[in-house]
């Protein structure tokens, strides 16, 4: 069988496309987004002409992909896990309606931040919604488990959560590829109101997924991937969920070190494979990548029973990504370390690129509001982040898509002026245009720079839905003509752009202000595919 | 067999080039292989580095344990101190010369050096240099990697092999500068074990 080195994400991908996909649907992420990349970059996706166009955001990327499913085929979605909150309204209610064609909903969790706002772990979604969970340990077996996702799926009428975290999604192996399964035909639902969410309809419908959540753990596609080994020494058991058991088959494999181990990928979690290990040991560890997710269960309120270690009792750190030197402290093997870091070398954070349209904005609008002092610019997720670092310290937020609009239209109501968002085009169309909405009918005076590179900057340069219609949008959601203002952040013209932001800043109701010119990494890549193709 | 290597660099700078022509000869070589990357955030000019193992075993963590890092490569020397925390007592440390210089505290230079020539085994190398010399400046990280490749247990063929296959699809002239600067990177190295 063919072999490629792939991400993980990339595997996942490829999983799905070898599985029947009939549809990709996500709003880039990290670690989420090589996934859409991957499926837009495959010739066989093309040839069998796949959709995979990026979404606005990750809630109307869920909703299509319930859609295709209605229609019977299979649909996957993907996105980060703060990603998740946004779509949370669709992926709860898609457990209620049920699903026909099978879909997967990847969900990218960012354990130590790396590249987010918080770490919130994925699995307890899929509780919360009564969904089977999958948790890959490795590449090869995320790209086995999407097949049997998708069976899952479809055998349970149900929409699958399938949760990753950045070290999987961001690591290469290499993945050994299977047959490829056709796609589903167009079907509809065979019974003409399931996903009709009636009161009266939805009672029953919970009544089914209350009952199925209980039968999925002893699914076969499910146990499979919850594997119970004895060992010889029963002082200890270890429970390692998902990635968390290449950090102890690390630590305790080719070593005399010989637990009983309960490897748990798959969810809702084993519970007589959890009893069979903890009534022959005398206490056990719990390995998690994320939050205590399962250790919280076993504790229970009482905390009273067997010994248990794990991320809350300081065992394993409360907070952060796992790795194979904590994995050795918890187990008390003895860790190695080189020598440290010598004191002159120097943090490195991540700078806005030399000639960023960003940097440009920045300058002008740090002057622009020099005569009304500090504390009012609200900000938003993306490239344009940095502006909270030095030189610059010119933003005073950065909290989920579309709150740097929100959160200046509530402080102006408590008084605060001027207040002035700061947001980039594809943020501003993810979830910016209904706050803006809300400034626009109650007419508050705030500043709304929407800081247009005409591309979804910080993931890597995705096509952002903003392109070329932000005018039309801000002027149909009733911004003023006269008081939407469109400028060119370049040092040339500073003197200008600081004008136009302070006199912007004076007015009170609603303005926009379009600092509009293409990231430098774009231009950059787009010039050099011109070239190659002259 | 096992390598354990970490790379090393700033954001933008292609370290990820490095890790894709290992990769590529360990599969050829049908080795096991995980390789770590960072994507998002800290590629705008950031500190960023990668885990690269492969091994004749199957390897479990994609992250490589602190104080077992048979290798470190890197294309900027200050990044090169930062993972001195995973490099095993007899590691090597294999640097490019020339600083990237994105911040404004970076330090002196020659304190850089004095801290790289701590590290028992070590080799500087102005990979910028010889790229230019062999062609386009944007070869340096080939150069790096031949002056590396000694402490890789893979045959010259293979890494070669998969030099040939990553640049490929920008045409030969291209893939002979890289080929160029992988075995000007690997002389220089073997001059100084001389």
């Amino acid at each position: 069988m063919e072999r490629l080195l792939l991400l993980g994400d990339e595997a996942i991908a490829q999983a799905a496309l070898d599985a029947g996909l009939s549809g990709m649907y996500a709003y880039p992420g990290t670690p989420s987004t090589e996934i859409m990349e991957y499926i837009q970059s495959s010739k066989d996706a093309s040839d069998r002409n796949i959709h995979r166009d990026w979404s606005s955001n990750e809630k109307t990327a869920i909703e299509a992909a319930l859609g295709m499913s209605y229609a019977g085929k299979r649909a996957m979605v993907a996105m980060k896990h703060v990603g998740l909150n946004v779509a949370a309204d669709g992926f709860i209610n898609s457990a209620m309606t049920g699903i026909n064609g099978g879909l997967i909903v990847v969900s990218a969790d960012d354990p130590s931040m790396h590249s987010s706002q918080n770490e919130q772990d994925s699995r307890f979604y899929g509780k919360f919604a009564m969904v089977p969970c999958f948790e890959p340990s490795n590449q090869q077996e995320a790209y086995e488990m999407i097949f049997d996702a998708f069976e899952a799926s479809e055998k349970y009428k149900l929409p699958v959560l399938f949760r990753i975290t950045t070290r999987l999604a961001h690591s290469r192996a290499s993945i050994r590829l299977r047959r490829v399964i056709p796609e589903k035909k167009l079907t509809l639902p065979s019974d003409p109101v399931q996903f009709v969410l009636l009161p009266a309809i939805a009672r029953k419908k919970y009544k089914v997924l209350l009952s199925s959540y209980e039968s999925l753990r002893y699914d076969n596609r499910i146990s499979k991937y919850n594997l119970f080994k004895d060992g010889r020494y029963r002082e200890l058991g270890i429970i390692a969920c998902g990635i968390a058991y290449n950090y102890l088959m690390e630590n305790i494999s080719n070593t005399d070190i010989d637990f009983p181990v309960l490897k748990i990928s798959a969810y809702p979690f084993p519970k007589d494979l959890i009893i069979d290990l903890t009534s022959r040991c005398k206490e056990v560890l719990i390995l998690e990548e994320g939050a205590p997710f399962i250790e919280e269960s076993l504790r229970g309120i009482l905390d009273n029973g067997l010994r248990i270690y794990g991320r809350l009792d300081g065992t394993v750190p409360r907070d952060g990504e796992l790795n194979p030197s904590i994995v050795a402290r918890a187990l008390g093997l003895p860790v190695s370390y080189g020598e440290d870091v010598p004191s002159i070398v120097k943090m490195r954070p991540p700078s806005f690129c030399k000639g960023c349209g960003h940097a440009d904005m920045f300058n002008a609008l740090i002057e622009a509001l020099k005569p009304f002092g500090p504390g009012r610019v609200f900000s938003d997720i993306g490239c344009y982040t940095l502006g909270a670092l030095p030189p610059y310290n010119a933003i005073n937020s950065c909290v989920d898509m579309g709150a740097s609009v929100t959160m200046a239209v509530g402080a102006a109501d408590a008084g605060l002026f001027p207040t002035v968002a700061v947001i980039g085009d594809s943020t501003f169309t993810h979830s910016g245009m209904t706050g803006l909405l809300d400034a626009v009918v109650k007419k508050s005076p705030v500043t709304i720079i929407i800081s247009d590179n005409s591309t979804t900057g910080m993931t890597g340069g995705q096509k952002s839905q903003a392109t070329g219609r932000l005018e039309q949008i801000c002027e149909g959601l009733g911004v003023l003509k006269e008081h939407l203002k469109v400028l060119v952040p370049l040092h040339k013209n500073h003197d200008e752009n600081v004008r136009i932001m302070r006199a912007e800043f004076e007015y009170k109701d609603v303005s926009v202000i379009i600092a509009s010119r293409e990231c430098i990494q774009t231009a950059t890549k787009r010039k050099r595919t011109d070239a190659s193709n002259e | 067999m096992k390598n354990d290597i970490i790379l090393s660099g700033v954001g933008g700078q292609g370290i990820l080039s490095i890790a894709a022509a290992i990769g590529l000869a360990a599969v050829s070589n049908d080795l096991f292989l995980k390789q770590s990357e960072v994507h998002g955030m800290s590629q705008r000019g950031g500190d960023v580095q990668s885990h690269l193992r492969i091994s004749d075993k199957p390897v479990f963590s994609d992250l490589i344990p602190y104080g077992k890092a048979d290798l470190i490569i890197s294309v900027e020397p200050m990044e090169s101190l930062r993972y001195l925390p995973w490099l095993s007592k007899e590691g090597w440390l294999v640097t490019n010369a020339i600083p990237f210089i994105n911040i404004p505290d970076y330090p002196v230079v020659g304190d850089i050096v004095n801290e790289i020539k701590k590290v028992k085994n070590h080799i500087i190398i102005d990979a910028d240099t010889i790229a230019k010399e062999v062609g386009s400046t944007r070869a340096g990280n080939m150069v790096i990697l031949g002056a590396a490749s000694r402490f890789i247990d893979m045959s010259e063929a293979s890494i070669l092999g998969a030099i040939k296959k990553l640049f490929g699809r920008k045409g030969e002239a291209i893939v002979e500068i890289n080929l160029k600067a992988f075995r000007a990177g690997k002389e220089y190295s073997a001059v100084l074990r001389s």
